[in-house]
Formats: C-alpha cells, structure tokens, sequence
C-alpha cells in the first residue's frame, strides 16, 4: 500500500489524531504541508505554534518544532520566538475562539506589530474541544449547548477586523476551496509580515448535529450555498451581502515588518545613527501628509 | 552575600534590577508599563538595543509572560517585570512554565492591593500569590531582596537558578525598595564572567535546532507527548517538585542573627519590613536584650527545616507589610514555639524602629496578644 505523500512530515508515532470523523482540521494540515512540501521548506527552520482547542493540538502532530501554548496565547509565544529568532519561520495554528475571543488582542496587535507570523484560523464556528459553545462566529440563530435558544449575539468578521488591525496579507477560504487556500498559503509563507488566513471548516460533532447538519457534508453544502467571492462582494449592496460567506484575499500589500525594523533599529543604535529620545514634534505633520 | 570589585553608582531599585539583568546576560524583556514596575520596562527599551538584545511592550501581561517564554525556548535569557495586578494575570502562564520548564524570570514589584488598590504604595501582599497563584501545585523559587543592592545580586541569582533549575524564579521587590536610593556595588563584567558562563552553559534552546521537540502544557511523558496516564503525570508532578524540594540547600538563603544562644525573642522579616526591623533588632540589642534576627531571602521554597533548626526562643515575631501571609507558614514551621506574633502594617507607611522595639518590649514581657496591627 502507497503511504500518504504527506506522511512524512507527520510524527507517526502520535497517529491517529485525536479529531472526530468529518473534521477539516485535516484538510488544512494537509494544506499545510502540502504549501510547506511545493515550496521546499526546510522544516528544521519552522517552529510551530498552537492555542488550546482542536486547533491548537495540530502542531503536536507534524514533525518539526511544536508548541501547545495556552489558551488565546499562541501569537503572544510566537512574537517572542519570531522576535529572538527572526531567521525561524513561525506558522500559528489558531481557533475562531482561542484567536477571535480569549486571544483577540494579541490577535490584532500582532497584526498592527506586523511581525512575521503566519497564522491560521480554523472558524468551525463553535468552541469545538469543549463540546460545543457558540463563539464569536457562530451565526445569529445557530443552536449550541450555551444558546440552546438559538444565538442572538453578533459575530465577528475575523477577516475584516485583522486586515483593518494591519495585517500585510488576510485570506478565507473554505475547507473545500484547497487549490486557493494552498496558493494563500505559499504566498503568505514567502511573504514579510503579519499574515491571516482564515478557513472555515466543519464541525459535524459541536456544531452540525445541534443544527440539522449532521455530516460534513450537510455543513460544506451550508457554507458553499453562501459562499461569494470578495471580487463580487465588492459590487453588492449591504442587503444583498446580509448572510453570506465572503471568500478571497481581503488585503495584499506591502508594510514594513517588526522584526526588520527592530533590527535596523539596533544597527542606527550601535551606529550612532539613531539618537535617543528626540523629540520628534514634526511626527504628526509627516503621517498627515503620507 | 559577596561583595564586588566595581563602580559604584547611586541607583533605585528597579535601576539595580535592570543592572543585574543585564550582568547575567539577560538578551530579550517582553512587558507592560504598571506602576511602581515602569522603571524596569524603559530601562530595557533603552538599554536592550544597544547590547543587541531585543525588547518588545506586549498588548498585557498574559503576553508578556508569553512572550518571555516564546523567546526563552529559542534560547533568550527572558524576563518581565509586573506588579501585583500584572502578576494576577501572568499566573497562567506562570504554571505553563513551570509545567514546560521554562527558564524565565518575574519581577514583581508588589504594591498594595486587592485590585487597583494603592499603586504608588508599598506591600507584601504577593508573598501567596508568587507561591500559590497559579492552578496546580507546582514548586517554583521565589526571593525577597532588601535593599538596592540585593536587588542587583538577586537578580542575577535568579537568573542562574532559573537557568540551573529549567524553572520561572520570582522576584518579589516592593514600591519601597523599587525607588528608593542607595548606593550600590555595580560588578565589573569580569567580576561576574562565571556566573554569565554558567548561566550561558546550562541553558541551551530547545526550538531551532533541526530536533523536532514537542512542548505542551498539557502532562506529559518524556517524549512531550501528552498523555492521561494518571502514573505519567504523577511521576511528571514528582519530579517538578523534587528537583526544587530536593536542592533547598542549594536554593534556600537566609540571613541569621543573634546576641546569645537562647533568646528571648526572635524577629522574623523578609525585604523592605526587614530593614525597620533589623533597624529595631540592633536598637534592642544594645539595650541589652537577649534577641535574634531571621531575614528570610528565600520565601519559596519555605525553609522549613532550617527556621526549625536555628531557632532559639520561646517567642516569635513576625514583621510583614500584610495581613499575614509568611506569618502562617512559620506558624506551621515552628510549631513548637509558644508564641508566634504576627506583627502586620497595611496602608503604605512603613514600620519605624522604634514602634516595633516598643512591641518587641511588650512581647516579650508576655502583654502582645498574638497579632499586632501598626
């Protein structure tokens, strides 16, 4: 029998995972690699990082460099890593709970920071390891086990808000759009800054069942009935866009990232070329007229 | 403790903690400005850079402590400083390092509290809380300076058990000796080479070096797998706790005076209550009273064992800007002693010599009760 072509770059001896039968986690690890695999990289330079939730146990189980942080804390790890070690890649696995709630703040300011993190967010729109709570994204109406009424709080657009936040890249697919989420991951993973790819991906167990969706595939068909791409969103109107699922690169630009700055920082120190504490009262004039 | 060849400055405490940091090689500080700790965190934006070393303000103290540890496991001598409502929320990760090993270094400058409480003012009321403020039960060390100085050697020394023992080590200042002045021995960096090269020696990174290690906060075996075998994580929780409880004589630091060998009474301080009562001890001494001093550097572990052996007297006060934390555990300690005093200022007033020698006086004629509020 062929071994998966993937394998390799898994620790054997912690299969299986721990994730239920028709989660996307696997999909996207699969992703993962298959981005790390296409662009050749050395996975002796890549530390990765999770929070707590299904999310967080993918990275104890590539061979590389893992660590299981705590809860909603997985960035503010990684920014000490990736500070002290800029030449090590850290890639963020992340939750729409562990970084949308508990950790939303270390979420946005990484984003504003603009270091050099690459961070996915699975959005299975419920907590998912503890059972199957609502989360800041689950949809208004939807049924978990703490809105056994249906849910009347508003969710968050996780995308929107990290690209606002400053992020240099910010991409959503679904668990079904592989092709484009593995060519958002190649181009978040050469690229210099905060990076925010977010995948929404099924979770039959917490949220499927409680919402007459009991299969992956009853809740891939959910998300695919809704799904508009960012380019058509662009010309609809607020009533029309009202319930759907935009997909596609929220943002793609160029900004200077912390760890590089932080670096020529210390080179004008050294060199006399940065003075301390001048007042800088022309500050203001300068970002008015950029 | 050693006196060094060097410059000597005249410098306030959380000066002197920078200082030392900076002696034992201390590369990377993730913080947030809280007072009375804000001293350390511009000190280091400042003076990081210029070493190479690397400095970043975090969004809070759950980051900060992250971030410590982040950089830690890839091989940063790490620090933060907080005080006490910062140290409330650092607890988390707190227990993430001492569950993963993670050498890291906490000062917490304590003021007084529950909550906002007194920012600018002076306390001891995080001695629990450094020892028992995160969930679980894991052994961490915590030390007590008492004077500019101690806070520059303490420092260093915590950053060698740190190192040495793979363990977060605490620093509990407090407002008073944090701004307060003195002068102070700043070693030669040849002074404290070994110390840097033992430091640099016993800690190795554990991400970023093509091994391919796994670390999680969840229990675990040898691998850094996780694992619920109730036998993986009792022999994981023994031995967190044996290699501090095992090596006291190594960690435990306590300062030991007396006028003869059976005492009346003995005074016991830690930090900054230490210096009025040190203050009160010498005055009672030259009146002639049979009297002994403890200073207890290391508050956590507890030394036990040793306060048991040394002590001499019937009578026992304890001097603390709280409401009673230490105080309980000499209580357990000594438990052979009659009388036990908590002697207990809170409000952010400091104790005078001469108000604890008058309780001291009363103690000792036997009219103290068992706890004296100043």
């Amino acid at each position: 029998m062929r071994s998966h072509p993937m394998r390799k770059y898994l620790r054997e001896d912690r299969l299986p995972t721990i994730f239920c039968p028709g989660c996307g986690n696997g999909i996207i690890l699969g992703a993962v690699l298959r981005a790390i695999d296409e662009l050749k990289l050395d996975m002796n330079k890549i530390v990765f990082v999770g929070g707590i939730g299904c999310s967080g146990r993918i990275p104890g189980y590539i061979k590389a460099d893992s660590l299981h942080t705590t809860h909603g804390r997985a960035l503010a790890f990684a920014t000490g890593i990736k500070l002290y070690r800029p030449d090590l890649m850290v890639i963020v696995f992340t939750g729409d709970g562990d970084s949308g709630a508990i950790g939303l703040g270390h979420l946005i300011h990484a984003a504003r920071r603009n270091i050099d993190i690459k961070t996915i967010c699975i959005n299975n729109l419920n907590y998912g390891l503890t059972g199957g709570q609502f989360s800041p994204t689950t949809p208004i109406g939807a049924y978990t086990y703490t809105s056994p009424y249906g849910n009347i709080e508003g969710f968050f657009d996780l995308c929107e808000l990290v690209a606002s936040a400053g992020a240099v890249y910010v991409a959503r697919w679904t668990v079904r759009r592989v092709r484009q989420l593995i060519m958002s991951l190649k181009k978040a993973f050469v690229k210099r800054g905060f990076c925010y790819i977010e995948v929404v991906s099924p979770c039959p167990t917490g949220f499927g069942r409680r919402n007459d969706m009991p299969t992956s595939i009853d809740l891939i068909r959910f998300f695919e009935e809704r799904v508009v791409h960012i380019k058509k969103a662009k010309r609809m109107s607020k009533e029309e866009i009202r319930g759907k699922l935009v997909i596609g690169e929220f943002i793609d630009v160029e900004k200077p990232e912390f760890c590089e700055e932080y670096h020529k920082l210390i080179r004008g120190v050294e060199r006399g070329e940065i003075k301390v504490l001048r007042p800088h009262l022309d500050w203001l004039e300068l970002e008015m007229r950029a | 403790m050693r006196m060094w060849k060097g410059r000597v400055d005249f410098m306030q405490g959380n000066e002197a903690v920078v200082e030392g940091a900076l002696l034992a090689g201390c590369d990377f500080f993730a913080g947030y400005p809280i007072t009375p700790a804000s001293e350390i965190v511009e000190l280091m934006a400042l003076k990081l850079p210029k070493r190479g070393g690397k400095f970043v303000q975090m969004e809070d103290e759950m980051g900060s402590l992250a971030a410590a540890i982040g950089a830690s496991l890839v091989g940063a001598k790490a620090m933060t400083a907080t005080s006490g409502p910062g140290f409330s929320l650092m607890q988390e990760n707190l227990g993430f390092a001492i569950m993963c090993e993670v050498p890291v270094v906490i000062v917490d400058v304590m003021r007084g509290g529950p909550s906002t409480g007194q920012p600018t003012l002076h306390s001891q009321g995080d001695v629990m809380q450094a020892r028992w403020g995160h969930h679980g039960d894991g052994e961490l060390i915590v030390y007590a300076p008492w004077s500019v100085q101690e806070c520059l050697n303490l420092t260093m020394e915590a950053f060698r058990k740190a190192t040495k023992y793979k363990t977060p080590v605490i620093l509990l200042s407090d407002a008073i000796i944090a701004h307060m002045r003195e002068n102070v021995v700043v070693p030669d960096e040849e002074e404290v080479e070994l110390i840097r090269e033992e430091i640099e020696r016993s800690h190795k990174p554990i991400f970023g070096r093509g091994t391919s290690v796994h670390v999680t906060g969840l229990a675990h075996d040898e691998r850094g797998y996780p694992s619920d075998d109730p036998n993986v994580y009792r022999k994981l929780l023994g031995r967190l706790r044996s290699k501090i409880l095992d090596n006291i004589d190594d960690i435990i630091m306590l300062k030991y005076e007396k006028t003869c060998e059976q005492q009346d009474l003995t005074i016991i301080s830690y930090g900054s209550s230490a210096r009025a009562a040190k203050e009160a001890y010498i005055k009672l001494k030259e009146e002639g009273i049979r009297v002994g001093f403890i200073r207890l550097i290391t508050l956590w572990p507890f030394p036990e064992d040793l306060l048991r052996n040394v002590i001499n007297s019937d009578k026992v006060m304890v001097v603390e800007y709280n409401q009673g934390q230490i105080y309980h555990f000499v209580k357990a300690a000594l438990r052979d002693v009659s009388d036990i005093i908590l002697v207990s200022k809170i409000g952010g007033e400091p104790f005078t010599p001469s108000e604890l020698k008058i309780v001291a006086k009363k103690i000792i004629k036997g009219d103290g009760g068992c706890e004296v509020i100043l």
